[in-house]
């Protein structure tokens, strides 16, 4: 270590301005800023999207199938029951498919029945679930910096003083990255990242129907990428639709008539005459993980962390457990008077998530292999995969309480249980 | 598993008497090395880092209990007085003065005291470290509501004058918590083969076997000293979490008692 860093860390950050800066307003970040207020801290976020833009109910069009664990976390931090018309997931049916054939006859059904906590899951649109996040974090008085950004920071014993780029600087004892799958603090800090990019692309929107959904979502497996069809509140659902990205692109150009008869017979006629209920998006799929969740009084939590391919709806998932586990290990270490931003408090972190996370990115990664492919021996090993998953009644619980959420070393809040 | 004895034995370069408020800087540069590894977690000083939180989770808990303080609240031990003895590095007296309490850290090695001193001011926290002894703090007619007193007793000539002078150094209505290690063929094992030789988390010599103390012979001793002891648990390695747990039946190697004067 040279002596001007040396000096640099014995230097005393005495004035605090906050106790950890939240880089990134999205919905991970507002979700810890919560944990963390229930936990006693004060916060403060920097978000570089206005606070306006997070308001406006096109910002984004997507739908989140959350867990019971996740639903545990939105409960226990008072956001859940202000989420308008969130759909309970009684089923979920998978299907190995093909553009304009009939669905193998080999079919994976999970029923809710089997597990003694209800839904499976719930389908929540970010149109719903940012308001509720933007009016419990105003509520509950946290400090919130919009149009500003985390531009650099130095870590010292006591503390680090993050630079914005409007110039301020805040002295904080840590500062918690929740700035996506880009991550700029990740990058400064020197982390480097595994993954790839996929050569497909999700199309997303919204579909009103004439005949009712009955709360079952629907998963097929076509050769391009999976299809999913998840049910919303009315006679709606959300159809997260992956093709190679080239396709996609071409799709996305299209007039909505053309975009619905490309999207129809992928569909089938279950839900009868089908029409669009929004606007369409399109997001491209990408697998990246941190080789570190932490540095010097740095956490990453959420997308920074571990973006996963979204194929089983487990990226917000995965960082509400992240928000769950971090906001216990530093309650946890301001109750008994450790500094939270100790590099002993901060691996705590990183051995409770990063397994946990790489290895559901790496299944996530491995079924859409598996699944994005047409080659018919694959196909025919998955199919029967499909078939004995169904016949046999405890694998099938146990992929639906992995599904739920509710398997692992679980943290407090994904309990349902107060800080 | 001792600060006292680690202090007395650090390796590092002599210290002179002058305290941190030295102005020779290449002194406080030292003072500086040593802090830093007293507190790296992955350094010498590991074990006891990971000991840690399992101890202050059995301290904090004692002391909010007696006193009706809440954890929860920013400042909970806000107004008590606590004597953090063999206080090493200050391990256990940084996180008592981040809990608000008023916090004397006194030990025998007196490198020890400048080396916590440095550290302790780098986090923006008062503490009044001291070189002194117990026996000494009671001639100076210091009294604390508080008492930790972790890993010292196996080290010490007269654990009875001891414990009699920590005793006098409470106010009536005052705890302190006593941890230390059992004596028996497996703490024998854990503690000095293990531990000494085998992982080589401490230096070789750093225990003697005969001046362990079973559970039931340090309540013996705490109540010759006038002291109420009201609780003992267990702390117990467990390898798959690789951390510290507290256990209210497994006594066997490392434990900690609670004893109140009335």
């Amino acid at each position: 270590m040279d002596n001007a860093r040396k000096a640099h860390i014995f230097t005393p950050v005495t004035q605090y301005d906050t106790d950890i800066v939240i880089a990134g307003g999205g919905l991970n970040g507002l979700t810890m800023a919560l944990a963390l207020t229930a936990g006693g801290f004060a916060v403060t976020v920097v978000d570089p999207v206005k606070k306006k833009t997070r308001a406006n109910a096109k910002f984004d069009g997507r739908s989140y199938a959350l867990s019971i664990a996740s639903k545990h976390v939105l409960t226990a931090l008072g956001v859940w029951d202000q989420i308008a018309d969130p759909q309970s997931i009684l089923e979920i049916k998978v299907t190995d498919g093909r553009a304009g054939e009939a669905p193998s006859p080999l079919m994976l059904a999970f029923d809710h029945a089997e597990i003694e906590e209800g839904p499976m899951g719930f389908m929540v649109e970010d149109r719903r679930l940012r308001p509720a996040l933007l009016a419990a974090t105003k509520a509950a008085g946290i400090t919130q910096l919009d149009g500003d950004s985390v531009a650099g920071s130095t870590a010292a014993l006591s503390g680090i003083t993050v630079q914005l780029g409007s110039g301020k600087s805040l002295n904080a004892r840590l500062l918690i990255a929740c700035d996506g799958k880009t991550s700029q603090i990740a990058q400064r800090a020197g982390i480097k990242r595994t993954g790839w990019n996929y050569d497909q692309t999700s199309l997303v929107c919204a579909i009103e129907h004439e005949k009712p959904h009955n709360s079952v979502a629907h998963q097929y497996f076509m050769p391009a990428g999976p299809l999913a069809i998840l049910p919303l509140a009315g006679n709606r659902v959300s159809i997260v639709w992956t093709e190679r990205s080239n396709n996609a692109a071409a799709i996305q150009a299209m007039g909505d008539a053309d975009y619905l008869n490309v999207l129809a017979p992928r569909f089938g006629d279950f839900l009868g005459d089908i029409k669009l209920a929004g606007d369409r998006f399109t997001y491209p799929l990408a697998l990246s993980i941190a080789e570190r969740f932490v540095d010097d009084r740095l956490a990453l939590v959420g997308d920074a962390a571990h973006a996963v391919h979204p194929i089983a709806g487990q990226g917000l998932n995965a960082g509400l457990k992240d928000i769950a586990a971090l906001a216990e290990v530093l309650t946890d270490a301001r109750r008994r008077g450790e500094d939270i931003g100790r590099a002993d408090v901060l691996a705590r972190y990183q051995r409770w998530r990063r397994f946990d996370t790489t290895a559901l990115a790496l299944a996530t990664d491995t079924f859409n292999k598996l699944f994005s492919n047409d080659n018919s021996a694959i196909r025919l090993v998955r199919d029967l995969g499909l078939g004995i998953t169904n016949a046999v009644p405890g694998l099938r619980r146990r992929f639906i309480r992995e599904a739920a959420g509710l398997t692992g070393d679980l943290p407090r809040l994904a309990r349902g249980k107060a800080l | 598993m001792t600060r006292r004895f680690y202090g007395a034995n650090l390796t590092g370069p002599r210290m002179a008497k002058a305290a941190a408020t030295t102005t020779d800087s290449a002194e406080i540069e030292k003072f500086q090395a040593m802090a830093a590894e007293w507190w790296d977690p992955n350094g010498k000083f590991k074990p006891l880092h990971m000991l840690n939180p399992c101890r202050l989770d059995y301290i904090t808990s004692q002391i909010a209990a007696e006193f009706d303080r809440d954890l929860s609240a920013a400042r909970p031990f806000e107004g008590l007085r606590i004597l953090d003895i063999g206080c090493g590095g200050g391990l256990l007296s940084e996180p008592m003065a981040r809990l608000g309490a008023d916090v004397v850290g006194a030990d025998a090695a007196e490198r020890n005291i400048p080396v916590a001193q440095v550290h302790a001011e780098a986090q923006g926290l008062k503490i009044d470290y001291r070189h002194t002894t117990a026996e000494a703090l009671v001639d100076a007619g210091e009294t604390f509501d508080a008492i930790l007193n972790m890993e010292v007793v196996e080290h010490v000539s007269d654990p009875l004058a001891f414990l009699t002078a920590c005793h006098d150094l409470l106010k009536p209505g005052g705890l302190m918590t006593c941890s230390t290690i059992n004596r028996n063929p497996k703490s024998f094992a854990m503690a000095i083969v293990g531990a000494e030789y085998v992982m080589r988390w401490l230096p070789k010599g750093t225990h003697e076997w005969s001046k362990f103390i079973t559970p039931d012979e340090l309540y013996g001793l705490l109540q010759q000293a006038g002291l109420d002891p009201v609780d003992r648990k267990g702390f117990v390695f467990n390898p798959i979490g690789w951390s510290w747990q507290l256990s209210a039946k497994d006594l066997s190697v490392n434990y900690v008692t609670t004893s109140l004067r009335r």
